[in-house]
């Protein structure tokens, strides 16, 4: 029991084109991990990558196609009543600030609703007293919020009501759809920072979605990288980002332009020209940009292989890459 | 130093909105004074809002209401005459854009036309601007262009949708450079694309930059890819440019206090030490505050601050600052 959530071999395939011309995506291709208590946990990766996919099955926008969410030693909740008692566990905080709120709605309304649906208080004034509670929690108090349109407040401050509004039901895990990419540059660690807050305060736990492996480094204890619905890495950030193992996890990490003017690129990269192919590719998606390819990488899917601790999808780390299946 | 090819002189553009009979404006560009120079590229880095694409917009003299230009002059220097943007007629106009002076827009790769191949693109954008040239000869120009570039030729026989993202962003650019523009201006060119895509983009600009030897302007409020490809920097904040300087400079010694919590609030890799970002929010560009627009964020928040900008002045030879707090390292 010292899991907060469990994701067991999910597999999510979305189907395009009619019925004469059918391409079968698999965005989410047999991925499994897992959140220990007051740990976060990046989920990294380019756009495409099945990351969000993966967040919204979690969330339950979406069914898988295979696989299973466990939470709290649960399996995923269908009927309507568990569906409250899987969400009162995990709230999500979603990437635009501005696109959460409806414009026309006070924005101490989405409070008073989430008491309300979740029974939280039994009067008006201890719902106010929780709500302020939450709010101090990130800065902000109930006086500022009181009575305000979203329009009032900046991307920054949205962003920290969103939080402060997933944490009214004392959830054990926030999902951060990327968090911080649409808010100003100059509160961006402001919002990271307060993640870190709430998991060493409230024992929070963060699955953070993102594609900034700069942020994802700063503040988070374990990572995995995704590449076109697989997982190709995944082990504590120090690992994973410094001494990187998959050749795509290093082709990501030297493509993060440094804040250093000492490292500036030189050697050309190769770009794939469309995106469809990779997904539909047989054996390793990344071969055809593979700097290390073998002939075994286009045939035939890699293993997970553990290496140091770390979980590397790649025939490089296998002993016998022929006899790997 | 090199020779300036193009400078503005306390430009001023605002928005001017008719907002149920009140008159709101909102100060987007304001009292901006920059000079680009030949053979550089020229990075300009600000928050969203900051007015940094309404900067561009002026600078390719692309006013259009409600935006209006309010007061200073943009000059594009070609050939040692001085061009006054906002006094050419839209002929004149014509001519030197593409061939002068390019401008890649926000989003650049939408600009393709969705529904003919990439080489009708080409051949309506070179006929309009290359007199004379037979069908073969312009798609001649074109493939030798990509080619020199290190884009596969084929890609002009394709439909925008078949490529991917950073694929049509490259073609874009490539299409800016076409006529070996001595300016190209850049407004974020890499934003919305992923990290190893963004380095395939910066990579062709730099390459551009070296063939072609002109200045590019780049907006990008990603740090990162200024201190991989910018010469000199420009921090805007609040319709200012607050600190202007060399690359190195701007990162490793940048003077301004906001610079300093931009530069300083980056995480960077093998360093997990706690990193601040700015209190308070971003003014609103209608609603700005008295004195500098900076002040109520500011830790050395001054009586003078409150009530008077300060101007921008020099440090040092490659290093200019708008903060009064200039006066204190100058008199000791």
């Amino acid at each position: 029991m010292d899991r907060v959530l469990e994701v067991e071999n999910l597999t999510k395939i979305f189907t395009l084109g009619s019925i004469v011309s059918r391409i079968r995506i698999t965005a989410v291709d047999n991925i499994s991990f897992d959140l220990k208590p007051a740990e976060i946990f990046a989920l990294a990766g380019e756009s495409g990558c099945g990351k969000s996919t993966t967040a919204r099955i979690i969330m339950g926008f979406e069914e898988p196609t295979s696989g299973e969410i466990v939470h709290k030693g649960k399996r995923d909740a269908k009927k309507k009543n568990e569906k409250v008692w899987f969400t009162e566990g995990i709230q999500a905080i979603f990437q635009d600030p501005f696109g959460t709120f409806n414009p026309l709605r006070i924005v101490d309304r989405y409070f008073f609703e989430t008491v309300q649906q979740y029974r939280l208080a039994k009067n008006k004034a201890e719902a106010v007293k929780l709500i302020d509670q939450k709010l101090q929690a990130v800065g902000l108090s109930y006086e500022e919020l009181a009575g305000r349109y979203p329009s009032e407040f900046s991307g920054g401050q949205l962003q920290r009501i969103s939080i402060a509004r997933a944490l009214l039901t004392d959830p054990k895990l926030i999902i951060a759809d990327e968090p911080v990419s649409m808010v100003d540059a100059s509160l961006r660690m402001s919002i990271v920072n307060l993640f870190k807050k709430l998991t060493e305060d409230l024992g929070i736990s963060v699955l953070y979605i993102t594609h900034d492996l700069a942020t994802a480094y700063y503040v988070s204890d374990r990572i995995a990288i995704m590449f076109r619905g697989n997982i190709v890495e995944m082990g504590t950030v120090e690992q994973v980002l410094m001494d990187p193992k998959h050749p795509y996890t290093q082709l990501l990490k030297e493509s993060i332009p440094e804040v250093d003017t000492n490292k500036r690129w030189d050697e050309a990269i190769n770009l794939s020209s469309t995106e469809h192919e990779e997904y539909l590719r047989q054996g390793c998606k990344f071969a055809g940009r593979c700097p290390r390819v073998m002939e075994v990488c286009k045939v035939a899917a890699p293993p997970d292989v553990i290496v140091d601790n770390v979980l590397v999808k790649c025939h490089l780390y296998t002993e016998m890459p022929q006899e790997a299946s | 130093m090199n020779e300036p090819v193009l400078k503005t002189e306390q430009l001023k553009a605002y928005y001017v909105l008719d907002v149920h009979g009140n008159i709101k404006t909102v100060k987007a560009v304001n009292e901006v004074d920059l000079e680009v120079r030949a053979n550089e590229v020229y990075g300009i880095a600000g928050e969203s809002g900051c007015g940094k694409s309404t900067l561009l917009k002026a600078l390719y003299g692309a006013i259009e209401p409600p935006l209006r230009l309010m007061g200073g002059t943009v000059n594009y220097l070609i050939d040692g005459a001085e061009l006054d943007i906002a006094a050419l007629d839209p002929e004149e106009k014509r001519r030197i854009r593409w061939e002068y002076v390019s401008y890649v827009p926000q989003g650049a790769m939408s600009v393709l036309n969705p529904v003919i191949k990439l080489k009708d693109t080409y051949r309506d954008f070179i006929d309009s601007h290359v007199d004379g040239k037979s069908g073969d000869e312009v798609f001649k120009i074109a493939r030798m262009k990509l080619d020199e570039l290190g884009l596969p030729v084929e890609i002009l026989e394709a439909y925008p949708h078949q490529l991917s993202g950073g694929m049509k962003q490259r073609l874009t650019i490539a299409l800016a450079a076409l006529l070996d523009p001595m300016i190209m201006i850049c407004d974020e060119p890499t934003t919305a694309l992923d990290v190893v895509v963004q380095r395939g983009v910066v990579q062709l600009l730099k390459d551009i930059q070296k063939k072609l030897k002109n200045s590019i302007i780049l907006v990008t409020h990603d740090m990162g890819v200024h201190a991989n490809i910018a010469d000199r920097i420009g921090i805007m904040y609040a319709g200012k440019i607050v600190e202007e300087g060399s690359t190195e400079i701007i990162f490793n010694e940048p003077f301004h206090p906001y610079t300093n919590y931009l530069i300083n609030s980056l995480p960077r890799f093998g360093d997990k030490s706690a990193r601040e970002s700015c209190p308070g929010n971003p003014p609103s560009l209608s609603e700005l505050p008295d004195g500098c627009p900076f002040h109520p964020r500011c830790p050395y928040v001054k009586e003078q601050c409150k009530h008077q900008m300060p101007g921008i002045r020099k440090l040092s030879a490659d290093h200019k600052v708008a903060c009064w707090l200039v006066d204190e390292v100058k008199d000791g």
